[in-house]
């Protein structure tokens, strides 16, 4: 396991380079999960990339680096203090200060000369990536040989000078700095893998499960999806329509999912707020909707380029009225491919709007995953109660009734273009035919039927997931990318350490949260918002007591596995910890 | 061939009587009926207000959607089936207050539905406020001492922001009305059709009296074409949107023409599952 990091000025290509690095690792067999810290800015401000190579399978990141790739001082005074002893390289160019007290060795190389000899100093990166094979002790075939398809398209010149820069970075380290290289990563596991985001893995399985209407409105960390479906829809014949705003992305998607078409939005915190109301209309209305928010720092414009889980409360409760809304919580990359998939399923199936909540760091931090867990073609699709136009014509003219009453609150619904199935989809209270009704009892009876819809989604879908030993002395529970960081913790504890986390929040989980947890000495709730909001859901559903605790951070950056670790270790006395 | 029964609902109406409205929900079911339209393949979409009630009294299929969405609603639901026949109805309050930036959006983006806008200069249904084409020294409840505001001429907004279709009809005159909504439906992009509609409850002062006085019928203005923006920049103008007619219309490629890869099958006509060979070629551009 090793920790790579390269950090500059935004604007200077430090993404790719990192990206050069995880591609090339994960091809290998590595398994890589690549951590970028960014800000609302687009030129300059401060940025760095940091890439964890692994022989097995690898979803935080952590406090250590070993290899810093310094482009400027500041990335010298901003990260020295992760590399405990490690290898600090950096460009010549802005001669380089190792801050009194770092633990550091400093490396020096004149990658940007090095670059403009060759041509132009935007080769500056790759001179950089030469320079971390070297130093990591990647072979450099295999780096030659990606950045000459990367080119391909550019000419042999362009193909030759990027050559020609990742093996001089390697040579010089090589020459220069050889006797300093003692890293060795283990053996890789060769496999099939791709190096994907949360954000890819939702439009792949909106792909996967059927979306060929996206309606979205750009918002960091969302964007990435509806770009991706930009990008791949044409091959199934979907559009992506960038909307005037958020109000018109959800009641469009509204419009189609009335129609019968599954449809998705995706947006973060600001963006969500905006769509309450109509998240309302699709509940009360019986209209499958899919949206996805990826949250960030919160609220109002808040920190949009920083991790946070702050809407949860808000996509449970954030409407008027007593509406009930499915949410979905995937808790790592393949679980967003997954329960995108799904949630279309159960949008259609309870004909009800069902949000996808991931956060900052799940959206859009890229890790090495199995192809074999991204199997489109195989996802099982379910329409949920439809009449054909056979059942239609069976019925005769005027007799259908949209919102008859049933024993699971789920109404089969006829699709626009059917003979005899056209009907009335309104926000305001109805009755079973769909025609507007105030009448008292039916009031009730329609509330009922529609919030008694949850109750099937409970009894097909485990909303929280454990893994551990059968007398755990403390579980961890997640949500998010913080069950990737709790993995890694359990993983450094050791013991009789257990994780859980929420796959679903609405319809809240009960009796698999009570089971799961009752047999723990302590649980600690580890969610990134100031209020501790899966705590007070937990309370408000009477499965909160002594043996609980909370760990909160809100601070826009993620937690560490060993931050958790320490807290956890000073939970339990040591004889509980062997 | 449908007939205007079967465009007619059993609910009563629940507007007022003399209400603008009536007009328009009858000749929006003589243009359905003029078109060919059916009624199981028609899709409505209302707004909030006296006029988005028009959904309840039309057999078809109708979503009633909250305030000022309506047309992004009709966006989602054409581009999921093309073979329906969409048409959007709604007030001036839903149209060109709440729902101001939907409107200029769907007219750039040129889809194929027909917007019919039940214009009464007030806001029916919260009982008599100002609305955005009220006209200036209006008195409402909320204006006790006139409209300070100058109102929206949605007619001229939408030609200059790109419209491929604009008209104007008055709820009174049956032929021409149901005529510019067959014309609007027939058009294969976006079509306005701003509708006056009086409200007899709350508008007191453009009454059906005060429209038949000052509306000029470009019906009986031969010299006038419609194929012209500038010359209908120059007649909206002139006439201060007092005009009823087609305004402006020219040839058009609707939005869902144009979008990349998108098919002539309507989306929920093709199977939802995605095929080995695409899906491996998805993944490939990710490795
Ligand atoms: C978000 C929201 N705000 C306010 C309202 C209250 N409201 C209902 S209809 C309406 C105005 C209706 O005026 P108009 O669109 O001109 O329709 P009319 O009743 O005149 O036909 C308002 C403000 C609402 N339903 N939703
Ligand atoms: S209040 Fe006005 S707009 Fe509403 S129904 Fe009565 S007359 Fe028509
Ligand atoms: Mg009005």
């Amino acid at each position: 396991m090793l920790a790579w990091k390269i950090g500059g000025d935004q604007g200077e290509g430090i993404d790719s380079t990192g990206d050069v690095l995880a591609t090339v690792a994960n091809r290998m067999g590595y398994y890589v999960y690549g951590y970028k810290h960014f800000s609302s800015r687009i030129k300059g401000g401060h940025t760095n990339y940091k890439v964890r190579i692994a022989t097995t399978h690898v979803e935080a990141t952590t406090r250590r680096t070993d290899i810093l790739v310094a482009l400027n001082q500041e990335t010298i005074d901003r990260n020295v203090h992760e590399l405990e002893g490690g290898l600090l390289l950096a460009d010549q160019s802005f001669s380089p200060v190792l801050p009194e007290g770092a633990q550091a060795h400093l490396l020096t190389l004149p990658l940007t000369e090095i670059a403009r000899n060759l041509g132009s100093v935007m080769m500056r990166n790759m001179v950089a990536v030469g320079a971390s094979a070297a130093l990591i002790q990647l072979p450099l075939d295999v780096f030659l040989d990606y950045v000459t398809k990367k080119f391909e398209k550019k000419g042999a010149d362009v193909v030759n000078a990027n050559r020609e820069a990742v093996t001089t970075g390697y040579q010089r380290i090589i020459d220069e700095y050889g006797a300093l290289l003692t890293f060795k990563l283990g053996t890789p596991t060769p496999g099939d893998r791709l190096v994907i985001s949360g954000n890819d893995a939702i439009a792949l399985g909106a792909i996967a499960g059927g979306c060929r209407l996206m309606c979205g409105y750009p918002i960091t960390p969302a964007t990435d999806i509806m770009e991706a479906l930009v990008r791949w829809f044409p091959a199934v014949g979907g559009a992506v329509v960038q909307m005037e705003d958020e109000l018109g992305s959800i009641t469009a998607v509204i419009g189609a999912g009335f129609a019968g078409a599954r449809a998705m939005t995706s947006s973060s915190g600001p963006g969500i707020s905006l769509m309450q109301e109509a998240i309302g209309l699709a509940s009360v209305a019986e209209i499958p909707a899919v949206i996805v928010d990826t949250q960030r720092g919160g609220p109002s414009t808040g920190m949009p380029t920083k991790q946070e889980q702050s809407d949860l409360l808000a996509l449970l409760h954030g409407g008027h009225g007593d509406t009930l809304r499915v949410v979905l919580t995937p808790g790592s990359v393949e679980e967003c491919f997954e329960d995108a998939v799904e949630a279309f399923n159960l949008a259609e199936q309870f004909q009800t709007p069902v949000i996808i909540a991931t956060d900052l760091s799940l959206a859009l931090w890229q890790q090495s995953v199995e192809r074999s867990s991204l199997n489109g073609p195989n996802v099982s699709i379910r329409r949920g109660s439809t009449l054909s136009q056979e059942d239609l014509l069976a019925l005769g003219e005027n007799v259908f009734q949209r919102y008859q009453f049933s024993p699971d609150g789920i109404s089969p619904r006829s699709l626009p273009g059917e003979k005899n199935g056209q009907y009335l989809a309104t926000g305001v209270e109805h009755g079973p035919s769909g025609k507007v009704s105030e009448d008292p009892t039916n009031r009730e009876r329609m509330m009922n039927k529609r919030l008694s819809k949850l109750d099937g989604v409970t009894a097909i879908r485990d909303g929280f997931r454990y893994e551990g030993p059968e007398r755990p002395t403390l579980i961890l529970v997640g949500i998010g990318s913080t069950v990737g960081i709790l993995r890694e913790a359990v993983k450094q504890m050791g013991g009789q350490v257990g994780l859980a986390w929420f796959r679903t929040l609405s319809p809240f989980p009960v009796e698999r949260v009570r089971n799961v947890l009752a047999t723990a000495q302590h649980v600690m709730v580890v969610e990134q918002n100031a209020l501790g909001q899966i705590r007070q859901m937990m309370a408000a559903h009477g499965v909160s007591d002594e043996r609980f605790t909370s760990f909160l951070k809100y601070d826009g950056v993620p937690f560490l596995p060993e931050e958790v670790v320490t807290r956890a270790l000073a939970l339990l006395s040591p004889v509980e910890v062997q | 061939m449908a007939t205007l029964q079967e465009f007619r609902t059993s609910e009563k109406s629940w507007w007022c009587p003399g209400c603008g409205d009536f007009g328009v929900l009858a000749a929006m079911q003589k243009a359905l009926v003029a078109v060919g339209a059916s009624p199981d393949t028609t899709a409505i979409v209302a707004g909030i207000g006296c006029s988005g009630k028009i959904g309840n009294y039309i057999n078809s299929y109708n979503i009633h959607v909250t305030h000022g969405r309506a047309l992004p609603a009709a966006l989602g639901l054409k581009l999921a089936n093309r073979d329906l026949m969409v048409l959007v109805a709604g007030g001036d309050g839903d149209a060109y207050a709440i729902g101001m930036g939907h409107f200029m959006h769907a007219l750039r983006r040129n889809y194929n539905v027909t917007y019919i806008v039940m214009d009464n200069h007030v806001y029916g249904l919260t009982k008599g406020q100002t609305s955005p084409t009220s006209e200036e020294g209006f008195k409402t409840k909320t204006t006790p001492h006139g409209s300070i505001e100058r109102p929206i001429h949605p007619l001229m907004l939408a030609v200059s922001a790109g419209a491929t279709f604009v008209a104007q009809g008055f709820s009174s005159w049956q032929p021409q009305l149901a005529a510019l909504i067959q014309k609007g439906i027939e058009h294969p992009g976006f079509s306005l059709i701003n509708v006056i509609s009086p409200c007899v409850t709350y508008n007191k002062v453009n009454t059906y009296d005060w429209y038949k006085k000052t509306l000029q019928n470009l019906d009986e203005d031969s010299a006038y074409q419609a194929n012209d923006r500038s010359a209908a920049l120059a007649k909206l103008h002139q006439t201060e949107e007092l005009v009823t007619g087609l305004i402006y219309q020219e040839p058009s490629t609707p939005y869902e023409d144009l979008i990349p890869g998108f098919r002539q099958t309507p989306l929920v006509k093709q199977d939802p599952h995605v095929d080995p060979d695409t899906w491996d070629k998805i993944l490939q551009t990710l490795e």
